[in-house]
C-alpha cells in the first residue's frame, strides 16, 4: 500500500504556512516560504521529531492555520449537505474540521525525516484568482511525491482551500464519510462525531 | 520453480477475479463500492491479521534495525521491483520512462552494490511506480468495483487481475534456493510494513471511518496514477 506512505509524507508538507503581511506573496512564493519555514522549525526541534504532537500542533496553529480557508474547505467537503446546516452549525462544523485537520497535520509533522521539498514555479496572470501550486517531495529510494495546493485569492491574500497529496484530494476524501454521516444521523450527528473524535486525541484543541 | 504457496496465492486471486467479473462487480451508476458489505468484512479480517501478527513483527524490526540498514533493505527490494516497473512502462508505450527504469536496475545493481545503494536517484534517474493494474488501465480496461483482497488489501477488480500478474512475475519467487527465497519474501514483507508504521498513526488521527478513508484514498490514488499525476479535478457539487 505505497499510496499510504505517499499520503503521510506529503501531509507533513501540507502543514506549512508563514505569517505574511496583508499584501502577500504570489501563491508559489507563499508556499515556498511556508515549506522552508516549517521544515526549519521541525529540523531544529527535537521534541517534535521525537513525537510531541502537541508541540507540533502549536506550530501548525501559529504558522499554518492562518493561511487556510477552513470555511470553504468544510463547505466543499460537505457538498450538497452544506445547505442543510444553519449558520450556527456551519460555524461549528468549520471549527471542528479545522481542529481535525490541525491534529492530523501535527501528527504527520512528527514523522518528518529529512525530505526535501521542491516547489514548482507558477506562471501567474494578474487576473488569476484560483490557482494550483505544484510541489514535489523528494526522498531517496522512492518515487517523488506530488503535493499540490489549491489557493483562492480573497482581498489581496491567497488562502489554501484544498491539498492534493499524491493525487488524493483532502476535501474529496472526507466528502464520502461526511455525507454518509449526515445521511444517517443528520448535521448534528456529524458534529457529534467530529467533536468526539477531536476530544479523543492527545493534541491541543484549536481555540477560537 | 515457484512454491506451492505462490501457486495458491495465484489461484485464490484468479478465482476472486473470475467471481467478481462474472458477478455483480460492475460499479453501477454513482456507487463506487457495490461490494461494501463483503469488503468491510475482509478489511476487518486483514486488520485483525495485521494487528496480531504483522504489525508487532514490523514494530520490532523497526526498533531494532538502524535507519541506514532499513534504507538499504528498501533499496535492495526497490531495485528488484524496478525490473517490472520498467517492463510495465514499456508495455504502456512509455519508452523513455521504461528505459530509465531498466537503466536504474543496471546502475544500482553494479555501482549500487546489488541495489543496496540507490545511486541512480542521485544521478537524476527518477524512480517510477507502475504495475500490471495500471498497464491494463492504460490499455483501456475499466477499473470495476472496489475490492478488498484477503491479505493484500484494497484493489479494484482490474487491479486484482493486475495483482495476479504482479505476483506471478515477482522475481523473488524465482529464486531456486527455498530458504533464501522465503527469507527474502519475509524480510520484504516486514520491511514494507515497517515503512507504513508512520501512516498508521496519521490515519488513526485523520479518519472518521478507517475503511472509507482508505478506500477513498486508494481510488483517488489509482485514478491519479493512471493519469500519471495529471488527473482532472473532480467536479464539486455545491
Amino acid at each position: 500500500m505505497k499510496f499510504l506512505v505517499a499520503l503521510v509524507a506529503s501531509l507533513i508538507f501540507s502543514a506549512a504556512a508563514v505569517a505574511l503581511p496583508a499584501n502577500g506573496l504570489a501563491p508559489d512564493a507563499l508556499i515556498k516560504s511556508i515549506s522552508s519555514e516549517v521544515i526549519d522549525i521541525v529540523k531544529a526541534d527535537k521534541e517534535i521529531q521525537s513525537g510531541n504532537a502537541k508541540k507540533a500542533a502549536e506550530l501548525v496553529d501559529k504558522k499554518v492555520a492562518p493561511h487556510f480557508d477552513f470555511m470553504r474547505m468544510t463547505r466543499l467537503a460537505l457538498g450538497r449537505e452544506w445547505r442543510q446546516a444553519n449558520a450556527g452549525q456551519q460555524k461549528v462544523l468549520a471549527n471542528e474540521f479545522q481542529t481535525l485537520l490541525v491534529r492530523t497535520y501535527s501528527k504527520a509533522l512528527t514523522e518528518y525525516k529529512n525530505q526535501i521539498v521542491d516547489v514548482k514555479p507558477l506562471a501567474l496572470k494578474a487576473a488569476d484568482t484560483d490557482v494550483k501550486v505544484r510541489s514535489e517531495i523528494k526522498q531517496s529510494g522512492a518515487k517523488a511525491i506530488q503535493l499540490d495546493y489549491y489557493l483562492q485569492k480573497t482581498n489581496d491574500s491567497w488562502k489554501i482551500y484544498d491539498i492534493e497529496v499524491a493525487g488524493i484530494s483532502l476535501v474529496t476524501n472526507y466528502r464520502e464519510s461526511f455525507s454518509n454521516e449526515v445521511r444517517s444521523s443528520g448535521i448534528d450527528g456529524l458534529i457529534k462525531v467530529l467533536q468526539a473524535k477531536n476530544k479523543s486525541g492527545d493534541t491541543v484543541a484549536v481555540k477560537k | 520453480m515457484k512454491t506451492s504457496f505462490v501457486h495458491m496465492k495465484i489461484s485464490v486471486l484468479l478465482l476472486l477475479t473470475a467471481l467478481l467479473t462474472t458477478g455483480c462487480a460492475s460499479s453501477a451508476g454513482g456507487n463506487k463500492d457495490p461490494l461494501e458489505g463483503f469488503n468491510r468484512a475482509i478489511f476487518a479480517f486483514n486488520d485483525g491479521v495485521d494487528q496480531v501478527i504483522l504489525k508487532p513483527v514490523a514494530t520490532g524490526y523497526d526498533a531494532v534495525l538502524p535507519t541506514p540498514v532499513r534504507k538499504g533493505v528498501t533499496n535492495f527490494f526497490g531495485n528488484i521491483a524496478d525490473v517490472f516497473i520498467g517492463i510495465n512502462n514499456l508495455l504502456q508505450g512509455k519508452v523513455s520512462d521504461g528505459a530509465g527504469d531498466l537503466g536504474r536496475v543496471a546502475v544500482n545493481s553494479t555501482l549500487g552494490l546489488l541495489g543496496v545503494f540507490d545511486v541512480a536517484s542521485n544521478m537524476g534517474i527518477e524512480k517510477h511506480e507502475e504495475d500490471f493494474g495500471q498497464t491494463f488501465g492504460r490499455w483501456g480496461a475499466d477499473s470495476g468495483a472496489f475490492v478488498v483482497v484477503p491479505f493484500f488489501g484494497p484493489r479494484t477488480v482490474r487491479d486484482t487481475a493486475g495483482l495476479v500478474l504482479d505476483v506471478a512475475t515477482d522475481p523473488v519467487s524465482y529464486v531456486d534456493h527455498v530458504p533464501t527465497r522465503n527469507t527474502m519474501a519475509g524480510v520484504r514483507l516486514v520491511n514494507d510494513r515497517a515503512n507504513l508504521l508512520p501512516a498508521d498513526k496519521v490515519i488513526a488521527e485523520a479518519a472518521l471511518d478507517k475503511y472509507s478513508y482508505i478506500r477513498d484514498a486508494y481510488l483517488q490514488r489509482r485514478r491519479s496514477l493512471i493519469y500519471d499525476g495529471n488527473a482532472p479535478r473532480e467536479a464539486e457539487s455545491e
